[in-house]
């Protein structure tokens, strides 16, 4: 929940690079208990994007220079035009989908990747998983999806790609080395030799609110705390994210009333403060939205908090 | 008003390959030589690049490895995760610092980072990682042509010539506009072949023509040189193999794809 607005540090956009869309809504086949908008089969608070929607807005970033795409949901490939969305998207610049690996098809995935040949850009599959056994991946993502995801990242290294694999903290930082070897053996076990792999921070907000503690009153960014820092490494100053109602400020935030900036994404460039306690996990660890190969995609130690958050 | 200068990206300490290309660069006659940074990391004998930038009057710009060596910063700014490619990186990085001396270090801390001017009549601007920030990569499959044309038309270039990835590339844009990757001396380029890069530029016929010329050179005497000064052996498979074994975290797929690592 926004604290006090009139005290939080606004942000400008300073660049449109990446344009995200939230392309099934809410909508997702698993019900994650880290998830950020709470999402679930039965939660339809955001709707599907339809192509002739996508393609509209790829008329309209070209316009605007943007540099690549990312879709995410909710499950994207529980819309029925994803495949052919991403075939489209391709002809504008590189596309990235946020996937749990569980509900493609085979012939989805050689039209994917058939695409990706014929085209000049990338298309990335990141896959969310938790954790390196089914132990640790079930009781949040559901019984019986550790064996499932692998499966499905079997699949597309099969087909060709590689993918990266994503995982939220949600172990000690100070075991994460190991972790992460764990994680690389079995993804090796399974055919998968060179894994790609992206630890995300865990954002206390939406289900994760209601598994953990949530964001304390502290846990925000101030003024004093931008000064010297890197802005570029702020979701909102170089995303946008569309959805079914219009253009809001970031993937994390969608939720929030105030997220919502407008119905174009001219119009959606406009600053916003940060106010919320994402924001803070945003600041702390820096992009945590983009891939490893983008401007500063690759995720920083995080910064310390100050005195008053210790 | 120059028509044809050479562009060399990513030296990485390859003295070697380095000579080779000033020599052939010289042998086909141009009106400028260019460096877009980054003179050391990976190679061995840092210092060794230095006076063969002199003698052929290379104009050089500071690239972010030239920035954290000139300034003795932590790291090289690249900015990897991966705990395997930063393993690499800072052995290289503490390397090349160590065996870079102090006039060199002021050299490289008081380089410019980029160069505006013209071939023929197009303006071109020289960057390391893109215009707006020094350790941008500009990867060919991650970059849209949109993207490009607007920062050409923000710097208001008609080309703008960048290097940083250590792959080279070339896009026409709209309305007569072009960017291209020039490439790196430093390292072979991930596609299984040992020679490495420079790119050719030339206002000829009524517009710009890019040539990428590889540079075969002598790269038995690089690793022996690169083992005796204890460098991983994962940088001497890389000149012998022409696979990168190191940094793959920042590939994109495409660009990794095409690589067996």
């Amino acid at each position: 929940m926004p604290m006090t607005v009139q005290h939080s540090p606004s942000i400008s956009l300073a660049s449109l690079d990446q344009l995200w869309f939230q392309v099934a809504g809410t909508l997702c086949n698993l019900t994650c208990h880290h998830c950020f908008i709470s999402c679930s089969p039965h939660n339809r608070s955001f709707g599907f994007l339809t192509l002739p929607a996508v393609k509209q807005r790829l008329e309209e970033a070209r316009e605007l220079g943007v540099k690549e795409y990312y879709f995410t949901g909710g499950e994207p490939f529980l819309n029925p035009q994803m495949t052919e969305i991403l075939v489209a998207t391709l002809r504008y610049g590189p596309a990235t989908v946020l996937t749990n690996g569980t509900v493609w098809k085979d012939h989805w995935l050689e039209a994917l990747h058939r695409a990706e040949q014929m085209s000049e850009y990338s298309l990335e599959f990141r896959v969310s998983i938790d954790g390196f056994s089914a132990q640790t991946n079930d009781p949040i993502r559901g019984e019986g999806t550790f064996d499932r995801i692998l499966q499905g990242i079997q699949r597309l290294v099969e087909a060709g790609f590689i993918p990266i694999i994503t995982a939220t903290r949600t172990w000690p930082e100070t075991s994460e080395l190991e972790i992460v070897r764990e994680f690389r053996k079995t993804l090796k076990k399974i055919g998968y030799t060179r894994p790609r792999l992206k630890i995300l921070p865990a954002l206390k907000i939406g289900a994760e609110a209601q598994r953990t503690r949530g964001y304390g009153p502290l846990d925000r960014v101030t003024t004093e705390m931008l000064d010297g820092y890197d802005l570029s490494q702020l979701v909102c100053h170089q995303s946008r994210i569309v959805t079914n109602r219009g253009v809001h400020v970031c993937p994390i935030l969608i939720d929030a009333p105030d997220s919502l900036l407008g119905n174009s994404l001219q119009e959606a460039a406009v600053d916003f403060p940060l106010s919320h306690g994402a924001c803070y996990t945003c600041f702390q660890y820096g992009s945590i939205c983009t891939n490893p190969s983008s401007p500063s995609g690759s995720q920083k130690t995080p910064t310390p908090p100050p005195q008053s958050h210790a | 008003m120059p028509h044809r200068i050479a562009c060399l990206g990513g030296i990485y300490s390859n003295h070697l390959a380095l000579a080779q290309a000033l020599r052939d660069i010289t042998g086909r006659g141009v009106d400028q030589i260019v460096c877009l940074g980054d003179m050391g990391a990976f190679g061995p004998h840092p210092d060794q690049v230095f006076p063969l930038l002199a003698e052929y009057g290379v104009t050089c710009l500071q690239g972010n490895y030239d920035d954290s060596i000139g300034n003795a910063l932590d790291d090289c700014q690249c900015g990897y995760t991966d705990e395997r490619d930063n393993y690499f990186a800072q052995l290289s990085y503490d390397y090349t610092l160590d065996n870079t001396s102090d006039e060199n270090r002021r050299f490289l801390r008081h380089l410019p980072p980029q160069l505006r001017t013209e071939i023929g009549p197009l303006r071109i601007l020289f960057c390391h990682g893109s215009p707006r920030r020094v350790n941008e990569f500009l990867w060919q499959s991650t970059t849209s042509t949109a993207f490009l044309q607007r920062l050409a038309a923000e710097q208001k270039v008609d080309v703008i010539a960048a290097t940083h990835t250590g792959i080279k590339w070339h896009r026409p844009l709209p309305e007569g506009r072009h960017f291209v990757n020039v490439g790196c001396l430093g390292r072979p380029e991930n596609d299984g072949r040992k020679n490495v890069w420079y790119t050719m530029l030339e206002f000829r016929d009524g517009q710009l023509q890019v040539e990428f010329v590889p540079v075969e050179y002598d790269t038995h005497t690089l690793v022996q040189e690169m083992r005796h000064e204890r460098l991983p052996d994962e940088f001497m498979e890389t000149i012998l193999s022409g696979w990168w074994t190191t940094c793959l975290e920042i590939l994109p797929s495409k660009e990794r794809q095409r690589g067996p690592h």
